[in-house]
């Protein structure tokens, strides 16, 4: 018998019911809930006259439409504080804890997650956001779901699933000055394309994997979605083990002992086979940024804009055969469930210290939680920051998807450290151009696209 | 959830690859537009453009949409198939499509089906030309305009052909669910004491 894949062993322990014709019904150990998608979920399962089956494998927090303004209580506009209103009352209703303003729990979903060791190896983890598949960093099974999944969750702490093919990816080789876990994936989606991924839970390994801590493991699988896939992880090892412990939701002592002989058996075995398999050489990879409309148009840093999909280079006013550096921009944003944990922080402060923002440029950087924003602040990375001439701002999703009116202006140019390039995805004729938080750093320096490594 | 049995409608095509389910249905939509109002947003800030398909009068009436790779890509949004579905979309037709979408959308009795690409090229053309006749999408058989056939589980093609709600179904499981549990408490007792523990502690 051939050796099982880590998607194998954690898909296997949570089928509840085979439902036949490839389908199961699996068991939800995790479900995380954001105001957005959350509320109304909680509204839909109401009107059919439905209860929470188990609020105790359940945890919320505000972050989709929450105002970012330094010193925030609420939503950017009334209709947002009705929705975290109705969010906040549904869920005490329910009997699982919202993370509030204040709290260090608040912040985005995919961050707080793992932060609160609610996230935890080998676990089934949904929740009403595509980019759930960040927690497979920790080797967890996670993926996004729609509303009426997500009412399917509440009532019945399953879901029903076909069970995807296995991809393996390893990426080997020790990346470069200035190239890091956003430059690798990114790579890969532009190598691969974002359909590359359809079908398959994708499987990260490989030496570059290995040497990323958790949080560049996140940054990795968060862009799984952006590869066509639903499902992104990272076989656990020592440095997960390591990341959870101590965590407040996160099992201790007797418990975790026996968590982790049960953690260290789901690796993927030597002689388990997949489906597809690919590898990407870290050690040649430049910083990548993207030039076009789609995940998978992304070059290199000191490429040239490639002579393809004219729709694409005209909305975002590129000529094709031109350098990418030296492309003047407005914006510069630092945040997102991508790249606004503390490691993030620390790498962007690092490019920015002692540097000024260039004076045609606003530049904000927006922690992925509280805890990331109180921690960051322990260590001056916001006097870094503020001392530069950016904004250091609350934390929530902000302007990677805009639900909370921080958008890009028409015709803009923002160099963005979130995943999504789509048309009008950072506010209606925004142009954005995705990076990592070095290079978005650089560009907010340089007040125009830059090679970090040659600031 | 309305059942979907045969389906003879206009079709409209819409051959622009990899359509995110942003450009779908915008985020400012999604944050409090009640449900039955979305299709009036669906396509947006495409539909400014006079020449956008579904601004031709032929294809008003539209209740197939002939689609590019990959469509729905993107955010988990449900409002874009709700959206969709608002127009007067029950089937969509693709070489692929975003994943987190196309299950959304057997939640919404829309069918999505996916084809070889050369047969989707040959239904866009047929779309687009003048004069072109309805198409019949047949669930019961699994074919387009009777000649392509797709595949679809047998499940879900009954979910769809009955208008069965997925979630009557599994509650109907609910002593299979509680036995899960009951095991699983022995199996892996972290997953459950230790977050209830910590929502004690929230308390």
């Amino acid at each position: 018998m051939p050796g099982r894949t880590l998607l194998d062993k954690v898909w296997d322990e949570h089928v509840i019911e085979d439902l036949g014709d490839g389908e199961q019904l699996l068991h939800v150990d995790r479900h995380l809930l954001h105001e957005l998608s959350g509320h109304r979920g909680q509204l839909e399962i109401a009107r059919r006259g439905l209860k929470m089956r188990n609020p105790e494998l359940a945890l919320g927090t505000l972050d989709h439409v929450v105002s970012t303004v330094p010193g925030r209580r609420g939503g950017p506009a009334p209709w947002a504080d009705r929705m975290i209103e109705v969010f906040r009352t549904e869920s005490r209703k329910a009997g699982f804890p919202v993370y509030d303003f204040g709290e260090d729990g608040q912040g985005i979903v995919h961050v707080v997650g793992p932060e609160l060791g609610f996230t935890l190896p080998g676990v089934l983890l949904v929740c009403g956001d595509s980019h759930t598949c960040t927690h497979g960093a920790l080797g967890a099974l996670a993926w996004g779901i729609g509303t009426s999944e997500l009412v399917h969750v509440l009532a019945t702490q399953a879901i029903v699933q076909a069970k995807p093919k296995a991809m393996r990816v390893r990426f080997e080789g020790v990346p470069g000055r200035g190239v890091g876990a956003k430059d690798m994936i990114l790579a890969l989606i532009g190598k691969l394309g974002t359909a590359g991924g359809v079908g398959y839970a994708v499987e990260y390994a490989g030496e570059a994997i290995r040497a990323l801590e958790i949080e560049g493991r996140m940054t990795v699988c968060n862009l799984s979605i952006e590869l066509g896939a639903k499902i992104g992880m990272v076989a656990p090892d020592e440095k997960t083990y390591d990341y959870v412990k101590g965590r407040q939701h996160a099992p201790a002592g007797a418990l975790r002992e026996r968590a982790l002989a049960h953690w260290r058996a789901l690796p993927s075995d030597a002689d388990a086979r997949f489906d597809a398999e690919h590898a990407l050489d870290c050690a040649s990879l430049a910083p990548q940024v993207t030039w076009g409309t789609s995940p998978e148009d992304v070059i290199g840093v000191d490429g040239l804009v490639p002579d393809a999909k004219p729709a694409a280079l005209e909305y975002m006013g590129l000529q094709p055969g031109r350098p990418i550096a030296g492309t003047k921009v407005d914006r510069v944003f630092i945040g997102s469930c991508t790249n606004s944990r503390l490691p993030d922080l620390r790498e962007a402060a690092g490019v920015v210290r002692g540097r000024r923002v260039a004076p045609h440029v606003k530049a904000w950087v927006v922690p992925g939680s509280q805890r990331v924003k109180r921690e960051a602040e322990g260590e001056g990375l916001d006097e870094v920051f503020r001392a530069a001439g950016f904004e250091w701002r609350e934390s929530g999703c902000s302007m990677c998807v805009g639900a909370n009116g921080d958008l890009v202006e028409p015709m803009a140019r923002c160099v963005s450290t979130s995943n999504r390039n789509f048309v009008g995805r950072q506010g209606p004729q925004a142009r954005t151009h995705l990076a990592s938080p070095v290079t978005a750093a650089a560009a907010a320096i340089a007040g125009e696209i830059a090679d970090v490594r040659r600031l | 959830m309305e059942k979907f049995t045969t389906l003879t409608a206009v079709a409209a095509p819409f051959p622009q690859k990899n359509v995110d389910t942003d450009t779908i249905i915008r985020i400012e939509r999604c944050t409090g537009t009640p449900k039955e109002e979305l299709g009036r947003y669906a396509f947006e800030m495409a539909r400014a453009d006079p020449a956008f398909v579904l601004n031709q009068p032929r294809y008003r009436a539209a209740r197939i949409l002939v689609c590019g790779e990959f469509f729905g890509t993107g955010s988990s949004r449900e409002m874009a198939v709700w959206a969709l579905a608002g127009l007067g979309f029950r089937c969509l037709i693709a070489p692929s499509f975003g994943q987190i979408f196309f299950g959304n959308c057997y939640q919404n009795g829309v069918l999505p089906v996916v084809l070889p690409g050369p047969a989707v090229a040959a239904l866009m053309e047929r779309a687009a030309a003048p004069g072109a006749a309805p198409f019949t999408v047949d669930l019961e058989r699994q074919t387009v305009n009777g000649e392509h056939r797709f595949d679809i589980g047998a499940r879900r093609k009954r979910m769809l052909l009955e208008g069965l709600d997925e979630i009557g179904l599994t509650l109907a499981l609910e002593d299979r669910i509680a036995a899960f549990q009951a095991a699983d408490r022995e199996r892996r007792p972290w997953v459950y004491e230790g977050v209830s523990n910590a929502h004690r502690r929230e308390k």
